[in-house]
């Protein structure tokens, strides 16, 4: 039981980091109805702008509470660089092809992947770096042996307070509603007066934002990160988005606790080595019977 | 335009052949290759043992080169994988033309360029590769370290004797030939030891999450874990292993081996462990003071066990050169092979038949980041 618990804790905080970056996924298919593959690579960025950050204040030792503040902050430094990059990776490579085919794009993306990936080897260099600790990780509570540590409860709330925010965001602010709107139809949200670019924009820099706070919290719970860490996790979170159904964002949310629990009970109770076609096994399974996505609604195509 | 195109690939063509034709080494040269994993997960093992080998040929250089003639080294960067390895070898033997490959750290590199030196009967040595499956490749493939049957029987005596320790668990890298070649043997000699393996765990290199693992090893209640990997994976391992509770030694190889390894976190999460490896830089044997003494003059930090052993690799090559009086392939093999009680900065050398040779390993023990001398287990 003691077992279980732990690895049902191991699981949920992540699950809570695929999720953070399934988010990106899904938010930006549902605007623009194409994924975007540079997303697990802008979660790398993030990692590494936290790193340089840490490096950067690390000359204020702090500790107690100054160090959340500090962990808040430099989350808060890699949230604008990574939004800054989303944002130019829109405006510099994916709005000149908008009119384009979609598999031009798609192409494209991989190619901004692969740009950031090897660029990343150049300017960071290839070899894996050990991320500051930001918190300091103490055992938070024990349940009859099995040790809940703080940092995975942070990661696990920082997630959840992410995710709460950005549902108020899409729900209950104007951009939100400009958001659904266009994400419904462009057209019509165009004829309606609303400014498609800014939208598009917005949604980038939200869902890039998004990731790069990823990458601070992966960094806290897995302290290595190298220039090819955003391959992996990418590619889980974007099965995650499919999962719970393209360009549903509760459903993104709930794929990546998915991904995690499956991944971590696959492990832990029956092999590492089959752990990724076992997960990856269900999926098919999950996606062979309901193939828009546990949340996900059915499209009508209109002809 | 097709005309064009044909004609461009033709050029290319002629360029490439003219390029991989030219560098064949001017007549006052002695060419020697080497491959190490510069870049990637486990660099500082090709950082280390490059630097070693440069110490070892600046040297010779220095004290006039071999048979009358200047030694330059080759070394190019696999970036720790053996499909690179594979490629890098070529390179040196065919484009390079090398009499000679030292390389690689990593047992599944080694065993990916190995194969290549063989067909072309290079002779290749092996810093630091402990898989027997290495030299068994051909009778031009030699090492400079032990092996691991015999790294095995030196960690399981020193679980069952000197931690008196029965219960132990195992966490392997399944991707890698040296911690899967190290687990099994390791399983087998601490059963026949009358130790007990509680649990079998395994991971593959450059995972980040190990709390599912570490976990189920968790509910079997071992007294230590043994962990056969490489340093980068175990910085992680260590940290974790300690969030979730576990506070049991873990006990490593000398794949442990870099300044890397107790770097952030891991630094307390690592105290008193401890693993085996080749060499104690707190050894006060006036050779390996001596080597630590040149190295931090030239390169401003601490040898590792990597540094010694390519150090060592140089010395025993140039020693068979020597005494072959030429660098025909052929002859400097023969001579490796009759290597014996040569006295290296990792202790005295032979070489056996099947091309290893026999060393004694020590056991380290961490402490506040540092590693220091636990103790010696003879062969």
């Amino acid at each position: 039981m003691t077992e279980f618990i732990q690895q049902v804790f191991n699981g949920l905080s992540l699950g809570s980091i695929y999720a953070l970056i399934a988010l990106g996924y899904t938010m930006i298919y549902g605007i623009l109805r194409f994924i975007n593959f540079a997303h697990g690579d802008v979660f790398m960025i993030g990692a590494f702008s936290g790193y340089y950050l840490g490096i950067l204040f690390a000359f204020a030792t702090v500790s107690g509470i100054a160090s959340i503040g500090m962990a808040l902050l430099i989350m808060l430094g890699a949230m604008i660089v990574t939004g800054a990059l989303g944002f130019t990776i829109e405006k510099l490579v994916y709005k000149p092809l908008r009119k384009s085919p979609k598999l031009t794009i798609l192409i494209t993306a991989i190619g901004v992947s692969l740009f950031l990936e090897y660029g990343g080897q150049l300017v960071f260099g290839a070899d894996p770096k050990s991320f500051p600790s930001l918190l300091e990780n103490k055992p938070l509570i024990n349940l009859s042996g099995a040790v809940i540590g703080s940092n995975p409860v942070v990661v696990l709330l920082t997630a959840g307070i992410l995710m709460i925010g950005l549902r108020l965001i899409v729900m209950k602010t104007k951009i939100g509603t400009a958001m659904r709107a266009v994400s419904y139809n462009p057209t019509a949200a165009s004829l309606m007066g609303i400014n498609i670019n800014a939208v598009i924009s917005f949604t980038f820099i939200i869902g890039s934002s998004l990731a790069g706070a990823a990458g601070i919290l992966y960094g806290l719970n897995y302290p290595s990160i190298d220039p090819l860490m955003g391959i992996l996790p990418g590619l889980k979170a974007f099965v995650a988005a499919v999962l719970g159904g393209i360009g549903n964002i509760p459903g993104a949310a709930l794929g990546g606790m998915i991904i995690g629990l499956l991944e971590t009970f696959v492990t832990g109770y029956i092999s590492p080595t089959y752990r990724d076609a076992i997960a990856f096994g269900i999926l098919i399974l999950i996606l062979l019977f309901k193939p828009t996505g546990l949340l996900g609604k059915k499209e009508i195509e209109k002809v | 335009m097709r005309n064009l195109f044909f004609s461009m690939i033709a050029l290319t063509a002629i360029a490439v052949f003219t390029i991989s034709g030219c560098n064949k080494g001017s007549g006052d040269e002695i060419l020697i290759g080497e491959y190490g994993s510069l870049t990637g997960p486990n660099a500082t093992f090709g950082i280390s043992s490059t630097n070693g080998l440069k110490l070892a040929v600046e040297e010779l250089n220095n004290a006039g080169g071999l048979l009358n003639k200047k030694v330059k080294l080759i070394t190019y960067d696999d970036q720790g994988k053996p499909s690179e390895a594979q490629t890098v070898v070529q390179r040196l033997i065919k484009n390079d033309n090398v009499v000679a490959v030292i390389g690689e750290v990593a047992s599944s590199n080694s065993k990916a360029g190995a194969p290549i030196c063989q067909q072309n009967k290079i002779p290749m040595i092996t810093p630091a590769s402990t898989n027997p499956e290495v030299t068994a490749i051909g009778d031009y493939i030699f090492r400079v370290c032990f092996i691991d049957p015999f790294q095995a029987t030196v960690v399981s005596k020193f679980i069952l004797n000197t931690l008196k320790m029965k219960k132990v668990a195992l966490l392997k890298d399944v991707k890698n030939a040296y911690s899967t070649g190290l687990a099994d043997f390791f399983e087998k000699e601490f059963k026949n030891m009358g130790g007990e393996i509680v649990e079998v765990q395994s991971f593959s290199a450059g995972d980040k999450d190990f709390k599912a693992q570490l976990t189920s090893i968790k509910a079997k209640n071992p007294e230590a874990i043994f962990i056969p990997a490489y340093y980068t994976d175990v910085n992680l391992i260590s940290i974790q292993a300690r969030e979730i509770g576990l506070t049991i030694p873990l006990i490593g190889s000398d794949g442990w081996e870099s300044e890397k390894l107790t770097e952030g976190k891991a630094k307390d999460a690592l105290e008193g462990c401890y693993f085996s490896t080749h060499v104690s830089t707190e050894n006060p044997d006036p050779l390996i003071q001596e080597f630590i003494k040149k190295y931090k003059a030239k390169y401003n930090s601490m040898p590792d066990a990597m540094a010694f052993l390519a150090y060592d690799a140089g010395l025993i090559l140039f020693e068979a050169m020597k005494k072959a009086g030429t660098t025909d392939p052929e002859k400097v093999k023969n001579e490796l092979a009759k290597i014996k009680d040569f006295s290296g900065v990792t202790g005295k050398i032979s070489i056996n038949e099947q091309r290893n040779a026999i060393k004694p390993a020590v056991i380290l023990e961490i402490k506040g980041g540092q590693f220091k001398f636990k103790e010696t287990v003879q062969p």
